[in-house]
C-alpha cells in the first residue's frame, strides 16, 4: 500500500484543476512570455495524465520563479539558482513523483550554471524549463548571460562586451538527453514540446523563449519563429549528436540576428536515466525511499549491528 | 600525569600505515581490558609529511590526550621527500625521531628503526646525550631488515609492534587475533613471523632497565573502539537518516564516507555532488519529499550552505547539517582543530536565526546529540546542526557496546499521513494549510509530502500565507515569524524539563571556582579539574553542548554558584564566552578566557597552569602557547 495515493491515480483530469481556486492571480506584466509557459503546462499535464498532487514543481527566484504560485501542484519556490539540486533530491527520494524544475536564464545559466551542467550530466529524470528572456526581469532589466553582445542596461551602460552563453550547446555537451527550444508566442509547439519533455525518461531541457516587454524592449518578440522540424530549409537528425550540435550552433548564432529558430534539437531515448544508473550500481533502493517511512513493517537497520568491526 | 598509564606514540611518514597499525594496537590494548583514547597529529605538508598517532591506555577511563607521552616508536620516514633540497627540508628520515623528543616524558622509552636512519643522523641530534639527561631508554632495532628478511619492507610496522610488546611485557594473543582478522595466507604468515621474531630478539638482545610496563585492567562488558565521526554517522543511522549529500572537505569527509559506505546495504542514498550549495539544497529537497536527510561540511563548504540553510528555516524543512571545524580563517590549517566557527554556525544566513545547534563534547555525546538533532528537526521542522571539530572527528575511544543497543527512531515527527490530512485545515480551493498559525502547537504546523492526496501547498523562501503563497501582509508576517520563533522556545522547554541535560558537569559540586568549556575540549578540561581537586584546590566544571537554544537556566545556576570562572576554548577571540555574555547579559566580571589557537588541542596541564596563573599567581605568564583574556574590569 502506498502512502502517496495521488501518484498514479487514474481519473479524468480537468485543466482547470491546475489553476489555483483562490488567489493569487498572476502578477506578471501584460504581454509577458511567462504566461505562455504557465499555459503550456496547464495544457500538457492533463494530456499526459498527471494530476496536480503527483507533480512537484520546483522553481528558482525571478519573475519566472513565480510559476508555481500560479500552477496548482505541489510546489517549492526555492532560492536563486538552486531549483535543480532541490528537484533532483526530491526525485531520488521519491522517484514516482513527476518533477518539473523551472527558472530564469539568470537563475539557470548564470548563478545556477554549475547545477545545470551536473544535472544534465547525470541525466536526472525530470523536466527543466528555462524561461529565457535574455534579461534579468525581476531585478529590473540587467544584462543576463544570454543577453546579446552589445546589450545595454544599467549595469552594462556601454553595451555588453560578452558573447552570450549557448544554452542548447551547453546542454548537449553536458549530457542532457532531450533538448528543445520553444517560444511563448508559439503555444501549440510549446505544449507539444512540454509534453514530450515530461514523458522523456531522463533530463529534458527546454529553453523557452519568453519575451519581456517591460525590460527587453529592443529585443524581438520572437516573431516570426521558425520550427526547424517543419521548415524545409533545415534538415538534420535529432538523434545524431554531431548534426544536433551543428543545428544548435546555428540556432544560437542567428537568434541575435533576428531569426528565431525553435523545435526539437536532440533526443537520446537510449541513455539510461540517473535513477536507472544508480539502481544498476546498487546505490538506489528498488522501492521509493519515501514510502519506507510509512511502512509499519519496515525493518530499520541499527548501528548496534555494525559494531563487530570496532570490537 | 600518573605512571600507571601508557602513552604510546607511533611516528612516521604520512604514507607509512601509521593509522591502521595504531588502530589495531589500540584495539589490542582495549581487548586486554584497558581503556584507550587515541589522538592523531596530522602531517604538516611543508615539513615533509610526518604524522603520529598517540594511544593513551589505562585501567581507568581516559578521554583526553595526556601531557606528553612515555613510549616512542619511531619508524623513520620511508616516504621522505626532496632529498636534493636538503638545505631547506633538512634530513627527512630522522624527523619522526628528532621532532618527537620534546614531549617525551622522563624515563620514557624510544624505539627507532636503525635500518632506516643512519648512525650519523642519530649522532647529529645528540640522542645519547639527551637520553642520559632525561633518563630515556633507547632501543635501536633494525625493523626494516627484520621485515625484509621474513616478508616485505612495509611490514616493519609489525616489527615495531613486536618490539613494543616485548618491552612492555604484553602478551601477543590479541595482536595476533587482530592480524588474523585483517589478513590471511602468506601475508598473515609473514607478519606473524615478524611479530614473533621482533618480540624474541628484543628479549634476547636487551636487559630491561626501564620501569614502564603495559598497565592491566578488565572490562565488565564488551567494548568497541570508535571515533567521533563514527558516532555521528551511527547516530544518524539509528535516527532513520537514509539520505546524505556532500562534497569532500577535511575533516567532515569522514562522516560522509562512513555513511556512504553503509547506505547501500540499508536502502539509503548518498550523493556526492558538484558543490556544497547543491549538497545542502539536496538535503532540503530529499527532506521535502519525505526522507530523513542530512548534509555537512567544514568551514569553507559550510559557508556555501548558508542560503539553503536559510531556505530550510523559512520553509520549515527539517534537515540535519554537521559542521566539522578546522583552524580558519579561509583555508586556514586544514588538518588542525579549532573551535572558531561557533558564531558563524549560529548566525550564518540572512534574517533571524531559527535553528538548533549542538556541540557534543565526546564520542558518546556525538552519538546521542546526533540522534537528538534528528528527532528535534523532524518534530519541530527546523534545521539542526551538529558542530564539532577535527579533534573529535578523528579521535578514537572505547565505548561499551551495549551503549548502542537501542531502538531505531525513523519517525517523521510532525508529518501527516493521508488519513490525517483529511482532517486537517484546507482553504476554499482545497489547498492544505501547511503553515497554519491558528492550529499550530508550540509553533509547529503539521506538514504534508508531495504525492500525498489532499496535501498540496507551496513551500517558498518568501514570507508566506498559511497555504504557502507569497504574502507580505504585516499581520501575517508577525504571526508567522512569531510562530516560527515559538518553536525555539518550545525546544528549550523540552530540553530543560523533559530530557536529561546535554551539559556535562564534573568536579566538586560546592566549589567556588568554575571552569566552563564546550565541544571537544571537554576531555582535557575534565582531567584538569580532577587534577586540580586532587592537588587540593576546589574547582567544578561544566561542558556545554546546547549552543542554540541556549541553556540559560543551567548556566545561570552554575555561574551564580561560583565566584569566578574560566572559559576554555580553542579559538582566539573567546566566541563561546561572548555567547555566554550575550545570552545571560551578566557575569562579565566573573569570566576569564583561556584560549588556544596554535593548531593543537589543549593538554590538561595547560588548563591546570591556566588556573594557577589566573587564581594563584596573577603576575605569571603561562608557559604554554595559550592566551589569557582577563575578566571585564580587571
Ligand atoms: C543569491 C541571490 N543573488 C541575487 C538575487 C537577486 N535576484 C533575484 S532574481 C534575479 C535575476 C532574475 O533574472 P532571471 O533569473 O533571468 O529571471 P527572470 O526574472 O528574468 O525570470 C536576481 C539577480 C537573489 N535573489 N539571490
Ligand atoms: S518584468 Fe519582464 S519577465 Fe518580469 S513579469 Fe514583467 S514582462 Fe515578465
Ligand atoms: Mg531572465
Amino acid at each position: 500500500m502506498s502512502a502517496f495515493n495521488a501518484i498514479g491515480e487514474e481519473r479524468e483530469i480537468d485543466r482547470d484543476e491546475f489553476t489555483p481556486g483562490v488567489e493569487p492571480q498572476p502578477t506578471w506584466c501584460p504581454g509577458c512570455g511567462d504566461f505562455g509557459v504557465l499555459k503550456s503546462l496547464k495544457q500538457a499535464l492533463p494530456e499526459v495524465g498527471k494530476t496536480p498532487e503527483e507533480v512537484l514543481t520546483v522553481t528558482g527566484i525571478g519573475c519566472s520563479g513565480k510559476l508555481n504560485s500560479y500552477l496548482d501542484t505541489y510546489g517549492f519556490h526555492t532560492i536563486h539558482g538552486r531549483s535543480l539540486p532541490v528537484a533532483r533530491a526530491a526525485k531520488l527520494a521519491n522517484p514516482e513523483l513527476e518533477v518539473i524544475a523551472a527558472g530564469g536564464d539568470g537563475d539557470g545559466y548564470g548563478i545556477g550554471g554549475n547545477h545545470f551542467i551536473h544535472s544534465a550530466r547525470e541525466n536526472h529524470d525530470m523536466t527543466y524549463i528555462v524561461f529565457n528572456n535574455e534579461i534579468f526581469g525581476l531585478t529590473k532589466g540587467q544584462t543576463s548571460p544570454t543577453s546579446p553582445k552589445g546589450h545595454k542596461s544599467k549595469t552594462q551602460p556601454s553595451g555588453s562586451a560578452k558573447t552570450p552563453l549557448r544554452p542548447l550547446s551547453l546542454s548537449l555537451t553536458s549530457g542532457a538527453s532531450y533538448i528543445a527550444r520553444t517560444a511563448a508566442v508559439n503555444p501549440n509547439q510549446a505544449k507539444e514540446i512540454i509534453k514530450e519533455a515530461i514523458e522523456h525518461d531522463g533530463f529534458a531541457h527546454v529553453d523557452f523563449l519568453t519575451q519581456c516587454p517591460t525590460w527587453n524592449k529592443d529585443a524581438r518578440q520572437y516573431v516570426p519563429y521558425i520550427d526547424v522540424q517543419e521548415s524545409d530549409d533545415y534538415d538534420f537528425d535529432i538523434t545524431d549528436r554531431a548534426e544536433a550540435a551543428e543545428m544548435m550552433r546555428e540556432t544560437e548564432d542567428v537568434l541575435n540576428e533576428g531569426t528565431v529558430l525553435t523545435g526539437r534539437y536532440y533526443v537520446d531515448e537510449d541513455r539510461p536515466s540517473y535513477t536507472q544508473e544508480k539502481k544498476a550500481v546498487g546505490e538506489l533502493p528498488e522501492d521509493p525511499l519515501a514510502e519506507r517511512y510509512f511502512d509499519d513493517d519496515a525493518e530499520w537497520e541499527r548501528s548496534y549491528d555494525l559494531l563487530e568491526r570496532h570490537t | 600525569m600518573s605512571d600507571d598509564e601508557l602513552i604510546w606514540r607511533i611516528a612516521g611518514g604520512s604514507g607509512d600505515g601509521i593509522d591502521s597499525t595504531s588502530q589495531n594496537f589500540a584495539k589490542a590494548l582495549m581487548r586486554s581490558g584497558l581503556h584507550v583514547f587515541t589522538h592523531r597529529h596530522y602531517p604538516s605538508r611543508i615539513r615533509g609529511g610526518h604524522t603520529y598517532v598517540e594511544i593513551r591506555a589505562a585501567e581507568r577511563e581516559v578521554q583526553s590526550r595526556g601531557d606528553g607521552y612515555n613510549f616512542l616508536l619511531s619508524l623513520g620516514d620511508s616516504f621522505a621527500r626532496n632529498p636534493q633540497e636538503e638545505a631547506y627540508y633538512g634530513n627527512e628520515e630522522i624527523k619522526p625521531l628528532s621532532e618527537n623528543l620534546d614531549e617525551l616524558r622522563e624515563g620514557g622509552i624510544i624505539v627507532y628503526d636503525e635500518g632506516l636512519v643512519s648512525e650519523e643522523d642519530v649522532e647529529a641530534i645528540n640522542l645519547e646525550e639527551r637520553a642520559e639527561e632525561n633518563n630515556w631508554h633507547v632501543f635501536p632495532m633494525d625493523l626494516r631488515g627484520l621485515a625484509k628478511e621474513h616478508g616485505r619492507e612495509v611490514m616493519r610496522n609489525t616489527a615495531g609492534v613486536g618490539v613494543t610488546a616485548a618491552l612492555l611485557e604484553m602478551e601477543l594473543e590479541h595482536i595476533e587475533d587482530l592480524m588474523a582478522d585483517a589478513m590471511s595466507g602468506d601475508v598473515l604468515e609473514a607478519n606473524l613471523e615478524i611479530l614473533h621474531e621482533a618480540y624474541e630478539t628484543t628479549q634476547e638482545e636487551y636487559e630491561f632497565e626501564h620501569d614502564l610496563r603495559a598497565p592491566t585492567g578488565e572490562h565488565e562488558s564488551e567494548q568497541a573502539l570508535l571515533s567521533g565521526s563514527n558516532a555521528i554517522a551511527y547516530g544518524a543511522i539509528d535516527a532513520g537518516c537514509r539520505f546524505i549529500a556532500g562534497y569532500p572537505m577535511t575533516p567532515w569527509t569522514d562522516v560522509f564516507t562512513i555513511l556512504t559506505q553503509n547506505f547501500p546495504d540499508m536502502g539509503g542514498i548518498s550523493e556526492q555532488v558538484e558543490d556544497e550549495v547543491a549538497a545542502a539544497a539536496l538535503a532540503v529537497g530529499a527532506s521535502h519529499a519525505g526522507v530523513k536527510a542530512m548534509s555537512g561540511s567544514s568551514g569553507g563548504g559550510f559557508a556555501l550552505m548558508s542560503e539553503p540553510l536559510g531556505l530550510a528555516e523559512m520553509t520549515e524543512t527539517p534537515i540535519v547539517l554537521v559542521e566539522s571545524m578546522r583552524a580558519g580563517p579561509s583555508t586556514g590549517m586544514p588538518t588542525k582543530p579549532e573551535q572558531s566557527d561557533l558564531e558563524f554556525v549560529l548566525y550564518t544566513s540572512q534574517g533571524d536565526s531559527q535553528r538548533v545547534v549542538f556541540a557534543p563534547g565526546n564520542i558518546e555525546e556525538a552519538y546521542e546529540q546526533t540522534r537528538l538533532a534528528f528527532e528535534i528537526a523532524w518534530d519541530y521542522q527546523i534545521p539542526s546542526i551538529i558542530i564539532y571539530d577535527q579533534k573529535l572527528s578523528g579521535e578514537n575511544k572505547n565505548v561499551d557496546v551495549e551503549f548502542f543497543d537501542r531502538e531505531p527512531a525513523p519517525d517523521l515527527g510532525s508529518t501527516l499521513t493521508e488519513e490525517e490530512l483529511k482532517e486537517a485545515a484546507h482553504d476554499a480551493s482545497g489547498k492544505f494549510k501547511r503553515f497554519d498559525y491558528e492550529n499550530a502547537e508550540d509553533g509547529v504546523a503539521s506538514r504534508s509530502l508531495p504525492g500525498q492526496k489532499g496535501g498540496r501547498y507551496l513551500a517558498t523562501g518568501n514570507e508566506h500565507s498559511p497555504v504557502g503563497h507569497i504574502e507580505e501582509d504585516p499581520d501575517n508576517r508577525v504571526f508567522q515569524m512569531e510562530r516560527r520563533l515559538e518553536k525555539l522556545e518550545a525546544i528549550r522547554t523540552e530540553l530543560d524539563d523533559e530530557r536529561e541535560s546535554n551539559q556535562t558537569y564534573f568536579g566538586e559540586e560546592d566549589a567556588e571556582y568554575g571552569i566552563i568549556t564546550w565541544g571537544s575540549s571537554q576531555g582535557a578540561v575534565v582531567e584538569a579539574v580532577e587534577r586540580l581537586n586532587d592537588a587540593g584546590h576546589s574547582v567544578k566544571g561544566v561542558s556545554v553542548s546546547d549552543m542554540m537554544p541556549f541553556p540559560e537556566q543551567e548556566l545561570t545556576e552554575f555561574l551564580e554558584g561560583v565566584d569566578e570562572a574560566m572559559v576554555v576554548e580553542m579559538n582566539a577571540t573567546g566566541q563561546f564566552r561572548g555567547l555566554l555574555q550575550k545570552e545571560l547579559g551578566a557575569y562579565g566580571e566573573k569570566l576569564t578566557s583561556l584560549l588556544k589557537f596554535n593548531g593543537n588541542p589543549f593538554e590538561p596541564a595547560e588548563i591546570v597552569e591556566g588556573y594557577e596563573v589566573n587564581v594563584a599567581d596573577e603576575d605569571r605568564e603561562p608557559t604554554a602557547q595559550v592566551r589569557i583574556e582577563p575578566a571585564a574590569g580587571d
